[in-house]
């Protein structure tokens, strides 16, 4: 038996099975160090997948030997490997960062439970990003939204509760959505193997049944994804969420969402249908327009900076939205680099909040003045995460509004691309204030350097560089995204 | 010495000089020293540059590049060395001002200053040599960004007001607008390559085109055209130093040289000269000359006129770019070094006028000549350079303006231009006359004023003396400018 | 009357969705809307079943003399539904439980109430 060629399905079964071991084991060091090793599994085994669908072509493994449509099939193609990389990468960096964080913010019984749940919700994500098949998506998406809820719950403000109660009735509704789109689909075509649906779809899809399916899987999509209006959940969530989970939430689950939103969207009804005939492009459009303004606006006037971020966060899901409505090849390339940049960057950006929150136990605004002097490195690398949101040339945040503008251009949609851009100096806005605090208001009497893990600062370190990294040689981000969207295209009729 | 190697060390001394300061911080002579030195080898390097360079066969060094096409890469064309050579001589004689001005004055936070100094020249410098849009892009935000630090030095809410002034006007602008033009350019034609001749001719309507350079040139910021040069007067509240070298030089001289570059190397000067937004563009300068001279008329306060001042002179360019005829960009270039001697003399003076006199207000110099004759000397001549009189170096880009704008045969620009001129003999040269021959009405005003510090002296004699050397020996830049156009 | 038979079970489908739709968003009571979503759950599982079944299908287990079966498949699939589905709900009551113990009340007004009221951050620690 050659391990390589099992490859897709150990991404999934490593974090699974090592989430079983956390809790036998039942020791916080040795919890985080089986974490520390899987996902540095998880990352080795999507860095070799990667390669596999660069050079030779897309993965297809039949789970048990039985072979597609009777039995599951895991398919990775490029779009796949893509989210496989964003995902094992944060989830490497966040568990280097998670030893001392959770030491520090998560009651000392529930350390070991903290890190089976963040196992879970790895191994639940990644999940969603190897299968073939429609019902696992549904299956995956809940194992790993139950494990979020659980998570979300342990932060230290009492808020974190009613968060994450509130995320648990929005995600579930949206999950019966989609289990109910599946459904629909299911009765009209005998099968639930993606491939297979893509081939069945068209010949049934004018009928009510499957457009009501499309509706549901949408809007139960739309709420994981946190597409406005349908964002309530995600800024108390992300604000009051322990650092490490926000820092992973925020680079990685409404990427996925949007991953399945993509999924569904293209590869089962096509572009044809749902992009064009459904009008879904105008709606993504429109909803994406104004979720960009919204999120912005609603940004600058956060208090708290960790909320601040969660809004951005609901824009720059705006961004990818809209890329998407474009229907249009160079727009599935921006928001496919979108998807990867944006993890680059709010990956740093909470992963320093988390930093601040270590020291301070808090992320208000008012704790920041004068932190530029007091935890320089911190800061800095935040600065370098800032750059990249707002999209200064030389950081990855460029590389990807370039291409959404280029393609908003390319559609002769030049208000649109006045609108990004106007969102750009938002974002400067925003950021700006907390620069401004950081950097030119006096720390207050008495707090002079502060110390932080190294083991943290290292993780946010990397974070922050490979943001410039990207910026500078996207050929690996662009090359996979350009990869992804042609077999997108090529595989819709 | 290799091309290549220049354009390295021509960035990399800056950033030298940066960390350099930076490590003998507590060191204030060193200190001092480091940056002399890394200005005057800025200069040797720009120079070497200068005389070994041969424009027909223009070399280019790519540094990175992030995607097919799209290239951070220097190149160096005549329209840059003459910015280069500006900047890079103006460096050292300003540190050397600053030297006197920072200690007289006892400012604070003098190692951020001179770090946050040494990297915008390095930004600066980035432009002068930036091949294509996005290197000019990127160095353009880099000089914005690290600019700020000594804009707020003071650290006062007012200057953190005028912080945020500073920055949401130049970053609006840029992102807003010229990175909106950078990207439908390379939507256009593919490709962002600062080309003889330009790249946009008979890519797309000559609306869309009219609408691009509206982009441009509203998108430079840093150009100060009406309505976007409220930052400016904002900036003075930076140490005088400050306003000297990037507020009258290298910041303001970046946003005029980029529209100047677009004009010539993205759109080309005969494009230009078909568009009617080109027109109407140059008509807005002309609007921008004379109300911003209104302005520093009415204005006291001795820098914020000199800011004013400079809005308006930062109009002849654009108006020149705008003109669409050969004359007007050389005009227009040569007004880029000729101004900027005049301009940095100036903000020189009026800092020494600080420093030693502790006055700001212009009602209040009436009678400092005696004193400080040297400082209000210079100060003369420099406004009459200013204001294009002989035998001072302003009078030829003064000259050729106006006959730029007979080329173009827009009379009504030539009229403005005239105006311009006379409404400058009011409230610069007005100034030093009334230093010199007014009475003071306190009859114990001179006690306790004395010369300018002898670094700043030295530092404003030198600059004065470039405003006259470049009215006698103007035929180097000439053969420079020429070549811009060839 | 055939028509209406046939779509009964879907009529039921409809109502219990609505009903249990209509629970979640009016009830501001943390547990009666955990119920709802429950039955809001449920109705899907109904949903499913009734796709499964085949007019004159039997049983699906392979015996003689028999050709049509009902289609098995939505079962197995319900049945992994009603798991997650009964995960949902204790996660969701163990967070009620915590959220009872942080502000003593159940109810989403209350709570609300509380925390604009109490907007420092710092002193909203929950027992943990």
């Amino acid at each position: 038996m050659n391990l390589m060629t099992h490859l897709p399905v150990l991404i999934v079964v490593v974090p699974l099975l090592s989430a079983a071991l956390c809790v036998l084991f039942n020791n916080r060091k040795s919890a985080w160090l089986i974490t520390l090793l899987a996902s540095f599994f998880c990352f080795y085994a999507s860095i070799n997948l990667i390669q596999i669908v660069q050079e030779v072509d897309v993965i297809i493994y039949s789970v048990g030997g039985w072979e597609a449509p009777l039995g599951i099939e895991l398919r990775i193609d490029a779009l796949n490997a893509l989210m496989l990389l964003v995902l094992s990468g944060s989830a490497v960096l966040v568990s280097i960062y998670a030893l001392k964080s959770v030491e520090k913010e998560i009651p000392v019984q529930n350390q070991v439970l903290f890190y089976t749940a963040l196992l879970l919700v790895k191994a639940g994500l990644i999940g969603i990003c190897v299968t073939g098949d429609a019902f696992n998506i549904f299956v995956f998406l809940e194992i790993s939204s139950i494990s979020t809820y659980a998570l979300i719950s342990l932060g230290h403000d009492r808020r974190a509760l009613h968060a994450s109660y509130q995320y648990l009735i929005m995600g579930t509704i949206g999950a019966t959505f989609i289990l109910i789109g599946i459904g629909f689909m299911y009765v009209m075509t005998g099968t639930l193997n993606i491939q297979d649906l893509s081939q069945r779809l068209p010949v049934v899809a004018d009928t009510s049944a499957i457009r009501a399916a499309f509706a549901f899987l949408t809007i139960g999509v739309g709420i994981k994804a946190a597409m406005l209006p349908l964002h309530q959940w995600l800024p108390n969530a992300y604000a009051y969420s322990p650092s490490v989970v926000s820092t992973f939430l925020a680079a990685t689950a409404t990427k996925v969402a949007i991953y399945v939103l993509i999924r569904f969207q293209l590869s089962l009804f096509g572009i044809e249908f749902s992009l064009l005939q459904m009008p879904f492009n105008k709606i993504l459009m429109i909803l994406g327009t104004i979720g960009i303004l919204g999120g912005s606006v609603s940004a600058i006037y956060q208090s708290n900076v960790k909320r601040m971020l969660a809004y951005s966060s609901v824009a720059q899901i705006g961004y990818i939205l809209l890329a998407i409505g474009l229907a249009s090849e160079p727009g599935f390339t921006a928001a496919l680099l979108h998807i990867f940049n944006h993890a680059l960057m709010k990956g740093t950006l909470f992963m320093a909040l988390g930093l601040i929150a270590f020291r301070f136990a808090s992320t208000e605004l008012s704790v920041m003045s004068g932190i530029g002097k007091t935890m320089p490195l911190t800061m800095a690398a935040f600065l370098i995460g800032g750059l990249s949101l707002i999209g200064v040339p030389g950081t990855a945040g460029f590389i990807s509004k370039w291409y959404l503008v280029t393609a908003l251009l390319d559609a002769s949609l030049w208000p649109l691309a006045l609108v990004i851009l106007i969102a750009s100096v938002l974002t400067l806005i925003y950021i700006g204030r907390v620069i401004e605090v950081a950097y030119f208001q006096p720390a207050p009497e008495g707090i002079t350097q502060q110390k932080v893990p190294k083991s943290m600062l290292v993780a946010l370190w990397i974070f922050a560089l490979s943001n410039i990294y990207f910026g500078l040689y996207s050929d690996i981000s662009l090359g996979i995204s350009s990869l992804a969207v042609n077999q997108l295209m090529g595989v819709t009729p | 010495m290799s091309i290549e190697l220049l354009y390295i060390l021509i960035l990399i001394i800056p950033l030298i000089t940066a960390v350099g300061v930076l490590l003998c911080h507590n060191k204030p002579d060193i200190r001092e020293t480091v940056t002399i030195i890394g200005g005057i080898s800025l200069l040797f390097v720009v120079a070497n540059l200068a005389l070994t360079y041969d424009f027909k066969e223009p070399v280019t060094l790519t540094l990175l590049e992030p995607f097919a096409g799209l290239s951070l890469a220097l190149r160096l064309e005549p329209l840059g060395l003459v910015f280069a050579l500006v900047a890079g001589f103006l460096w050292p004689v300003t540190s050397l001002y600053a030297i006197g001005y920072m200690r007289a004055h006892h400012e604070q936070n003098q190692t951020r200053f001179y770090t946050a100094f040494a990297i915008s020249i390095f930004a600066t410098m980035a432009i002068a040599l930036s091949a294509n849009l996005l290197t000019l892009f990127l160095a353009y935000e880099m000089l914005t960004l690290f600019t700020l630090p000594l804009v707020t030095h003071a650290g006062t809410d007012a200057a953190r007001r005028a912080g945020w002034t500073y920055l949401g006007i130049l970053m609006t602008t840029s992102i807003g607008f010229l990175l909106l033009a950078i990207i439908w350019t390379w939507s256009l034609t593919g490709t962002l390559e600062f080309t003889s001749g330009g790249i946009l001719a008979g890519k797309a309507e000559p609306a869309i085109l009219g609408g691009l350079l509206v982009l441009f040139v509203f998108g430079t910021g840093k150009a100060a055209l009406m309505p976007f040069h409220r930052w400016l007067p904002a900036a003075m509240v930076a140490p005088t130093p400050v306003s000297a070298l990037l507020h009258a030089v290298a910041v303001v001289k970046a946003g005029v040289f980029t529209i100047m570059k677009v004009a010539v190397y993205i759109f080309g000067i005969d494009l230009i000269g078909e568009l009617d937004s080109a027109y109407w563009l140059s008509m807005l300068a002309g609007f921008t000359i004379i109300s911003a001279s209104i302005i520093a008329m009415n204005k006291d306060n001795l820098k914020a006129r000199l800011a004013y001042s400079t809005i308006s002179q930062l109009s002849y360019i654009i108006l020149a770019a705008m003109l669409g005829v050969a004359s007007g960009v050389m005009a227009g270039s040569l007004h880029i070094a000729m101004h900027a001697f005049a301009k940095i003399t100036l903000f020189f003076c009026a800092g020494a006028i600080l420093v030693s006199a502790h006055k700001t207000k212009v009602s209040e110099l009436d009678g400092i000549g005696r004193t400080m004759p040297i400082t209000m000397l210079a100060f003369l001549l420099a406004s009459l350079s200013i204001v294009g009189l002989p035998p001072l170096g302003g009078s030829w880009s003064k000259w050729l303006l106006l006959q730029a704008t007979m080329d173009a045969h827009n009379m009504v620009l030539l009229m403005v231009l005239l105006i311009s001129s006379l409404l400058n003999l009011f409230y610069l040269v007005g100034i030093p006359l009334r230093a010199f021959f007014a009475k003071p009405v306190d009859p114990n005003y001179s006690l306790g004023i004395k010369e300018a510090p002898t670094f700043s002296l030295i530092a404003i004699l030198i600059t004065t003396a470039g405003c006259l050397v470049f009215f006698f020996l103007v035929n180097p830049a000439w053969n420079l400018v020429e070549q811009i156009l060839p | 009357m055939n028509e209406i038979l046939g779509h009964f079970n879907y009529g039921i489908v409809i109502l219990l969705m609505m009903m249990g739709l209509y629970i979640v968003i009016a009830s501001s009571n943390l547990i009666k809307k955990l119920i709802g979503i429950s039955v809001f759950q449920v109705s899907v599982f109904i949903l499913y079943i009734t796709f499964g079944k085949i007019t004159g299908g039997n049983p699906p287990i392979i015996v003689d003399n028999v050709d049509v079966y009902s289609n098995p498949l939505p079962h197995v699939l319900i049945l992994t539904a009603i798991v997650v589905g009964v995960a949902t709900t204790s996660v969701g009551l163990a967070l009620i439980v915590r959220i009872r113990e942080a502000y003593g009340s159940t109810d989403e007004d209350d709570i609300n109430d509380i925390d604009k009221n109490d907007n420092f951050y710092l002193k909203n620690r929950s027992t943990t």
